[in-house]
């Protein structure tokens, strides 16, 4: 590749010999995978997005690999139809990447340091695989210098750094406890440059090929969130748009693996689904071209690749709280039976009145009734009074008594 | 000549019971069947239960547009409210009779009603209706927790919070705080159909009537739910099912409260009840005193002592 101006998009693939159908059906798939957050695909139709990316220069990409298992790779070029594989290698100009060339040893590393030199400030630098920092990142050595070094060093020069799939973007399974190298992602150890995380494992090759153009041909990035990830792919979680989620609104749930419900397609929930805290566009963006070749749609629960917090992190049959509850499919009636006595407190509150009766008698027990009480009284009020009656007269009788001694 | 204890309280009270008539009698209050006001920029809800699809938006952006969070108390996975309740201002029911005959979807929430049996039964005022809107709304900080609101609403809207330290009443307030920025209720903004809508009072009556007009024969009664019902209600409804079916009861044009008031009137008209009352009283004390003295003569002839009383 000589320096200087790189040639166009559309110059390359006519060179290529690349057919304008297979160009607009590659721009159309953008267009699907990036439907909104992005200034390129905002055009109505596939050719206005064919025009503009066959307008732009090539952008120069370099690729790293740390510790990956290359599998963000393989989804890049296992395309459905090789034709689309090579049709993204024609639109980006992929300067140096470990996997797809030839060269090894002192010539891959010569590789590197020209197409470092030949694009500074302008190329963009993917990464995938997380970083080791444990130890001075001993764990890997690229050319005997520790990977941290060299990321640092390639994302120095580089306009913008993606990070493609789990491992570059937060530490991903070298990360997972006791995580032996101390991985981690890419926006942990650089700073000052602009980073896109594309998590997922592996997360869809449209997400890098749509960011990558953004920036090439409207020279900006997409939008992003908190956590560096664009909004167009990562804005929604996969239970929004799950193809199972009427089975969810209607309470069909899979029990087991292989039961009746499972072999229906029902919602896979309950056999510990991720979908409802996991932001990923799988749902809506096939994989490979293809509907259906995803974990939910193949009947495995969704594990959560793209979110730090969980597929490391929780069992795979645990479930997840929703955090956004919608309406199901059912309906209360019209008139509640919300309520009604339930056994158990109808239980206690008979025990409690009949502990209050039953003291209630004893304590009755204990007492004379107001008619006895009555009657005592008055028999003690007539005691009383012939007491009295009979007093004086026993004086009297005293008195005389008396005199008779005078 | 001085005067007794006794006879001091005699006065009063001989003094007091005429006063009470003349006073009590003679007030303006008591002139029953005053019209209802509608307030004058009355505004509310039509509900058409036959274009209800039933999907549930409303449930979910009234929670959403209250800060409630759903409530998922059913199976914590959904927010599927029983009914009204401490969390839910508007709820989406169905009624679907056995017999296979016609099912109808409706959206409960608060009527709105002209004159509110909610705030009539509240005694501190927590339940207001707003003179100009004609919003009734709930205020923490008169409410005392007495819950006759949620007793005296012949809709059953008003829903305490039984859980709860300092529990709320939960109603529906037709997104007070939405409307003062101008925009709609939550229910209504979100109605894919619009079989909920918003408007003034006045207009969606009008449009409730045109309808009617234009389908001869598709609603029932051809009338609309809330125009005189309960002396009129705020929140319009047609339905092609029978309103006591939807849990909308046949009420009658007279409200809640008037009818409660009427009664009340009748007790005191001509204070002839309250005056038969007290006269009843005296005799039974007269009578059960009588009786006393007579006890109390013969236990003192018995006993040569005198009673104490």
């Amino acid at each position: 590749m000589p320096t200087g101006e790189r040639e166009t998009i559309g110059t390359h693939l006519k060179e290529s010999g690349v057919s304008r159908r297979s160009f607009l059906q590659l721009c159309s798939k953008i267009i699907i995978a990036a439907p909104i957050g992005l200034s390129l695909t905002r055009r109505a139709t596939a050719a206005q997005v064919a025009r503009i990316v066959g307008k732009a220069r090539r952008p120069s990409v370099i690729w790293l690999h740390f510790q990956d298992c290359t599998g963000c790779t393989e989804t890049l070029l296992r395309t459905s139809a090789p034709d689309v594989a090579h049709l993204i290698l024609d639109v980006i100009s992929l300067d140096y990447h470990e996997t797809l060339m030839a060269a090894s040893g002192a010539q891959a590393e010569a590789a590197l340091r020209s197409a470092i030199e030949e694009n500074a400030g302008k190329y963009v630098l993917v990464v995938e695989g997380s970083i080791p920092t444990r130890d001075d990142g001993v764990y890997m050595e690229l050319g005997s210098r520790p990977a941290i070094q060299v990321v640092k060093e390639v994302a120095g020069q580089a306009a913008a750094v993606i990070a493609i799939g789990s491992c570059a973007s937060w530490g991903g399974v070298p990360s997972a406890d006791p995580n032996p190298t101390g991985a981690v992602g890419v926006d942990s150890v650089i700073s000052g440059k602009p980073i896109i995380n594309l998590p997922g494992c592996p997360p869809n090759p449209y997400n890098l090929l749509a960011v990558v153009l953004e920036y090439a041909t409207m020279g900006r990035l997409p939008e992003l969130d908190e956590f560096h990830r664009p909004r167009f792919a990562y804005d929604r979680v996969i239970h929004e748009n799950c193809p199972r989620r009427a089975h969810f609104d209607a309470g069909r749930f899979a029990a087991a693996f292989g039961d009746e419900g499972h072999r229906k397609g029902w919602c896979l929930y309950k056999l510990g689904c991720k979908g409802p805290v996991t932001h990923a566009a799988c749902a809506t963006r096939h994989f490979n071209e293809l509907p259906g070749v995803w974990p939910i749609g193949t009947g495995v629960p969704c594990v959560g690749c793209t979110e730090k917090g969980v597929v490391w992190q929780m069992s795979t049959v645990e479930t997840v709280p929703i955090h956004l509850a919608t309406p199901p499919d059912t309906y209360p009636p019209i008139y509640s039976t919300a309520g009604q006595l339930k056994v158990g407190a109808g239980a206690l509150v008979g025990a409690i009145a009949g502990a209050v009766g039953g003291a209630a008698w004893v304590a009755s027990q204990r007492f004379q009734s107001s008619t006895e009480a009555g009657v005592v009284r008055v028999a003690a009020d007539i005691a009383h009074a012939e007491k009295l009656k009979a007093k004086p007269a026993s004086k009297a009788v005293a008195h005389s008594d008396d005199r008779k001694e005078d | 000549m001085a005067i007794t204890r006794r006879q001091l309280f005699t006065g009063i009270a001989k003094a007091g019971v005429p006063a009470a008539v003349a006073v009590t009698v003679g007030t303006d209050a008591l002139l029953a069947g005053e019209p209802i006001p509608v307030p004058s920029a009355a505004v509310g809800l039509l509900y058409d239960a036959s274009i209800c699809i039933g999907c549930k938006a409303c449930v979910a952006a009234c929670a959403e547009a209250n800060d409630t969070p759903p409530d998922t108390r059913g199976d914590e996975l959904h927010q599927a409210p029983n009914d009204l309740n401490d969390l839910t201002r508007n709820v989406i029911k169905l009624y679907k009779p056995e017999d296979g005959s016609a099912f109808s979807f409706v959206k409960r929430q608060c009527m709105h009603c002209l004159d509110p049996a909610c705030a009539a039964g509240c005694p501190f005022q927590a339940l207001h209706k707003d003179p100009e809107s004609g919003v009734v709304s709930w205020t923490a900080e008169k409410c005392i927790g007495c819950r006759y609101c949620t007793i005296t609403c012949p809709y059953h809207i008003p829903r305490f919070q039984w859980m709860g330290f300092n529990p709320r009443v939960t109603k529906c307030e037709l997104c007070s705080h939405r409307l003062e920025k101008g925009l709609k209720p939550g229910c209504t903004s979100v109605c894919p159909t619009g079989a909920v809508i918003f408007g003034p009072r006045s207009v969606l009556l009008l449009d409730a009537k045109q309808r009617i007009k234009n389908n001869p024969g598709r609603y029932y009664q051809n009338r609309v739910y809330g125009e005189i019902d309960n002396g009129g209600t705020q929140a319009l409804y047609l339905s092609k099912v029978p309103f006591e079916k939807l849990g909308l009861p046949e009420l009658g044009p007279e409200s809640v409260p008037a009818r409660t008031l009427r009664w009340q009137r009748r007790f005191y008209q001509y204070f002839a009840l309250p005056a038969l009352l007290y006269a009843g009283l005296v005799q039974v004390i007269r009578k059960s005193l009588k009786g006393h003295e007579q006890e109390a003569h013969e236990r003192e002839k018995e006993t040569g002592l005198r009673a104490q009383l």
